[in-house]
């Protein structure tokens, strides 16, 4: 008779937590769905990072990309909220709570056809929260219409051509002031944990265009979001190396200086960007819009973070508001005293 | 009023006999813009501090300068201060109405008036008072640009001559207006005394009305029911306020953030508040629900147009339970209507918004205390009961200004729900967020943020189990749907009760409700004083419609319900909570003219269905 086996002890991060209670509920969503390997890489990057749980809001709107909060962080509160309006619904709750650490999930539907208005309001306040779009290119709930970020040309199942153009979020985010703006692919594991654990890192509105095909509707030959598409048209801006507060900075032997900018994140952590074409400046606006044209023009899908402004004050920032949550505060905090009302009861009298 | 003997100017002055002493209308016409409002409000507060009771109704058009506009004063001994239709003294400053503006007076009325307009010349049963403004503002108003703005102070003087105003109190007023701006309140007190003076010396008084001190305010303030409003939220602990402008609820947000700019810092400066002028009213509304979901005493505030967009939301935050005021100061729909005309056009689209099964509480103030008192009781409802509560204005409550008692420091603590702690989850292993625990329909919540393995919950607008899980099965559906109906009824015993006042021996009774009531309390005396009617009276402050309200029907043998809208909506809302009375008994009187509601259309309309 051997030994009874010992149970290997899972694997724990920071927080002494293994890796598993940091799922959710079986998801729902086709299998090969793009947005269960977003799921997955949400999952990884907050175990990784060691982040509290309950601190999180998970929010999102409606479509196949909003149902996912309830597929990970489980003991996170979510909100799955109305169709295009979670940027409301999310700059609410951080208003009445600004310890929180938002996590928002929409779609291109919800985001760019119907949610248009809030995204761009959104990003002009710079909201701090990570806001990732799961881009499909169509409406996969409703059985696979066109969405906003369609790309010109692009045929549903029936044949029907797309012939308006796309809207690119990731330009749009830049222009109204969106401090963090990046753009990966679902199947792009190790690029996308570490635009996620940046934009985690940020303070400010983090914006993630993920391209994330749909498997039902959008998957064929001739569509711009499908896989097969995806993968011959890709083209990393750099190869994005991300090390958290807690881990020393070491920098890749093999890069040379000057090939590598350091971005320093708000909670100390750090971004390392290896540059693969000219050297690319991320805290430059107009040249960040100017590549992400440039290459929409030659057909290929950029991806990379695109632009960081470590500098820009927060909509939260802005609104001088206590340091502590408003949604607690003692009464005492809350209701002025007696002396002031009869203050203003004598100015009206 | 009594009429006069029409008498031509230079005539000697009329008997003081038929003197009428602090019982009349004045209505002021002009031209949006051009400053009139601070003559208005002058002459308002200096009647105000003679004691007399008063009410001040501003009647402007929807754009910012250059259309006409009217402001009517009336006073009133007995304390009747609703509209009344007919003036007795009208000032006509706008050459555009003025024509109009004098031939809609009864007989026997008096206009003062721009000499150069000649109205004397329309009608000989009007008496007239020409005054040259122009002549009479250069001297005091040394900057040309600016006469415009002081030549309506120089009425305010004229009418203190004529009415016997005391100008100790219009100086009193003129220095409480200009209170930031000491050279301009200098200026306007001067043309204020030129005007009185050049009346004392040329005028001979021809109309019987006049005003005599009182001491009927003692203790009183006049404030507009937005700012009373606003001073509710501030004193009752709103945390965040989301508003996007709109007529007639604007100023309800900015007040907010004036008052908290005041009175809601901390010792640091930092403020206990968050004021956010959102992009639209679906932004607006998501970021209050949003607010509320994580706990803060949130609200927002709109008109009708604002209730519409907002519809989807409502619907959202009934069913995911989540509390959240909506203030509502009513204009007159549908559509953008007449956005600056009074209406109670929005009980039925507040008290059923948004698609599926779907009621909400919904508290309708009459007066500025209540505005005040209301906004608390709208925080704690929202927060006990999980869900979103309406507070009802109009355009006439809101944006006017009325003589109140003082608001009294509240005292009771806020009512914050039940809302479960780290340590209340750890004690009790978890929860089940939409479990009836209590068995009052009400659930048990988390705020997002709650340092507790099992606080979290996943808030959702799709079916859910009694854990918030998704799920389309028959049985957890119509459960969860008949909780929030159990949940209705709590809130029925929870909301303001109705006001009763029952008169010995009447049949017949009123129900209304917000700002009928200064309407229905004077036609009550109309109709005993001219029609030996008498009535009992039951003011409905709140949806649902509490049982006291059918108690108050069965006990009467006809009873008529005030709206001021077409579909007569009070009525429906009672109708619809109790099914079982009689069609006949329950009968309506509807005014929808945009017009604040006055005594004589209710008396008129209640007497012809008397008499049928």
């Amino acid at each position: 008779m051997s030994a009874p086996a010992t149970p290997r002890k899972p694997k724990v991060n920071r927080l002494e937590l293994p890796v598993l209670d940091y799922r959710g509920g079986k998801t729902t969503l086709c299998a090969g769905c793009g947005h269960n390997s977003i799921s997955e890489r949400i999952i990884s990057s907050y175990w990784e990072m060691g982040v509290d749980q309950t601190q999180v809001i998970k929010m999102s709107g409606i479509g196949c990309s909003s149902k996912s909060p309830a597929y990970f962080l489980n003991q996170s509160h979510g909100f799955n909220s109305v169709h295009g309006r979670m940027p409301s619904v999310t700059t609410g709750a951080l208003l009445a709570n600004k310890t929180l650490s938002a996590l928002g999930v929409t779609g291109d539907g919800d985001t760019a056809s119907i949610g248009i208005g809030q995204f761009v309001h959104l990003m002009r306040r710079n909201v701090p929260m990570v806001y990732i779009i799961e881009d499909n290119g169509c409406y996969g709930l409703t059985k696979g219409q066109f969405s906003a970020t369609a790309d010109m040309g692009s045929v549903l199942k029936s044949g029907v051509v797309n012939e308006l153009p796309p809207i690119d979020t990731c330009t749009l985010a830049i222009q109204l002031g969106a401090t963090y703006v990046g753009r990966s692919f679902s199947g792009d594991k190790k690029q996308l944990e570490a635009v996620i654990k940046g934009a985690m890192a940020h303070k400010g509105t983090a914006m993630i265009d993920v391209i994330s095909p749909c498997v039902t509707f959008n998957d064929h030959k001739g569509s711009t979001k499908s896989y097969e598409y995806v993968k011959e048209n890709v083209e990393p801006l750099q190869e994005i190396g991300f090390v958290p507060h807690f881990d020393e900075i070491h920098l890749d032997e093999e890069a040379k200086p000057g090939e590598v900018r350091e971005v320093t994140l708000h909670d100390g952590s750090h971004l390392l960007l290896k540059q693969l074409d000219a050297d690319y400046d991320p805290s430059d606006r107009l040249n960040a819009m100017h590549m992400l044209e440039t290459s929409a023009a030659e057909g290929h899908l950029l991806t990379g973070i695109f632009y960081v402004n470590t500098e820009k004050p927060d909509f939260l920032e802005l609104l001088n508001l206590a340091d502590d949550p408003l949604a607690t505060l003692p009464q005492e905090r809350m209701r002025p005293p007696a002396s002031a009302l009869a203050e203003v009861m004598e100015e009206l009298s | 009023m009594a009429t006069i003997d029409a008498s031509p100017l230079g005539a000697p002055a009329s008997n003081p006999q038929h003197e009428i002493v602090n019982d009349f209308s004045i209505q002021v016409a002009t031209v949006n813009g051009s400053g009139s409002q601070s003559a208005n409000l002058i002459l308002l507060r200096s009647l105000f501090q003679m004691g007399i009771p008063v009410s001040g109704k501003n009647l402007f058009p929807s754009n910012i300068a250059g259309l006409p506009t009217w402001y009517t004063i009336r006073t009133n001994k007995r304390g009747f201060i609703g509209r009344k239709k007919e003036i007795d003294l009208v000032v006509a400053m706008n050459p555009e109405t003025a024509q109009e503006d004098v031939m809609n007076l009864d007989s026997g009325a008096a206009a003062v008036y721009d000499a150069k307009l000649n109205l004397n010349e329309l009608r000989s049963d009007v008496v007239f008072y020409p005054v040259p403004f122009d002549e009479l503002v250069a001297p005091v108003c040394p900057i040309p640009k600016l006469r415009k703005l002081v030549r309506n102070i120089i009425y305010d003087g004229v009418l203190a001559f004529l009415l016997g105003i005391e100008m100790e109190e219009i100086k009193n007023a003129v220095y409480k207006q200009f209170a930031s701006k000491p050279k301009a309140a200098d200026m306007n007190w001067a043309a204020a005394q030129a005007g009185y003076d050049w009346a004392a010396e040329n005028v001979a008084k021809q109309d019987p009305l006049r005003v005599e001190r009182m001491n009927a305010n003692e203790g009183k303030i006049i404030i507009e029911g937005n700012s009373a409003a606003a001073l509710g939220c501030v004193f009752n602990g709103v945390s965040v306020v989301t508003w996007y402008p709109i007529t007639p609820s604007s100023s309800l947000a900015e007040t907010i953030a004036d008052y908290a700019r005041r009175f809601r810092l901390d010792e640091d400066g930092k403020a206990t508040f968050a004021v956010v002028q959102a992009e639209d009213e679906l932004a607006s509304i998501g970021m209050a629900l949003g607010a509320g979901w994580a706990g803060a005493r949130s609200m927002t505030t709109t008109a009708g147009p604002g209730i519409s967009l907002m519809n989807e939301f409502i619907g959202l935050g009934y069913f995911a339970e989540i509390p959240v005021v909506l203030f509502d100061v009513q204009r007159m729909g549908p559509s953008t209507g007449l956005p600056t005309r009074t209406s109670q056009g929005d009980l039925v689209s507040c008290a059923m918004a948004s698609h599926g099964d779907t009621r909400h509480p919904v508290l309708i103030p009459a007066t500025p205390e209540e505005c005040f008192t209301m906004a608390g009781e709208a925080f704690d409802l929202a927060e006990e009961l999980q869900t979103p509560v309406f507070v009802l204005l109009d355009l006439d409550l809101g944006m006017n200004y009325w003589m109140s008692p003082k608001f009294e420091h509240p005292t009771e603590p806020f009512k914050r729900g039940k809302v479960l702690t780290a340590e209340d989850l750890e004690r009790l292993g978890g929860f089940s967020r939409y479990e009836d625990v209590d068995g009052d329909g009400v659930p048990y919540r988390t705020l997002p943020g709650t340092p507790h393995s099992k606080a979290a919950y996943f808030t959702r607008g799709t079916g859910h189990t009694i854990h918030a899980t998704y799920s389309e099965r028959e049985d957890d559906w119509v459960n969860n749907i008949d909780r929030l109906a159990r949940k209705f009824e709590t809130a029925r015993k929870m909301v303001s009760p109705p006001v009763i006042e029952k008169t010995d021996g009447a049949k017949i009774g009123i129900i209304a409700c917000g700002t009928s009531h200064f309407a229905v309390e004077e036609a009550q005396d109309q109709l005993a004083r001219e029609h030996d009617i008498q009535t009992s009276y039951c003011r409905v402050r709140a949806y649902p419609i509490s049982q006291e309200v059918a108690d108050f029907i069965d006990e009467h043998d006809r009873v008529y319900i005030v709206d001021q809208n077409r579909d007569g909506q009070l009525g429906q809302l009672i109708r619809m909570d109790y099914p079982g009375f009689d069609p006949a008994k329950l009968r309506s009187i509807r005014y929808y003219g945009g017009m604040p509601l006055d005594a004589r259309t209710v008396t008129d309309d209640l007497v012809k269905q008397e008499s049928r």
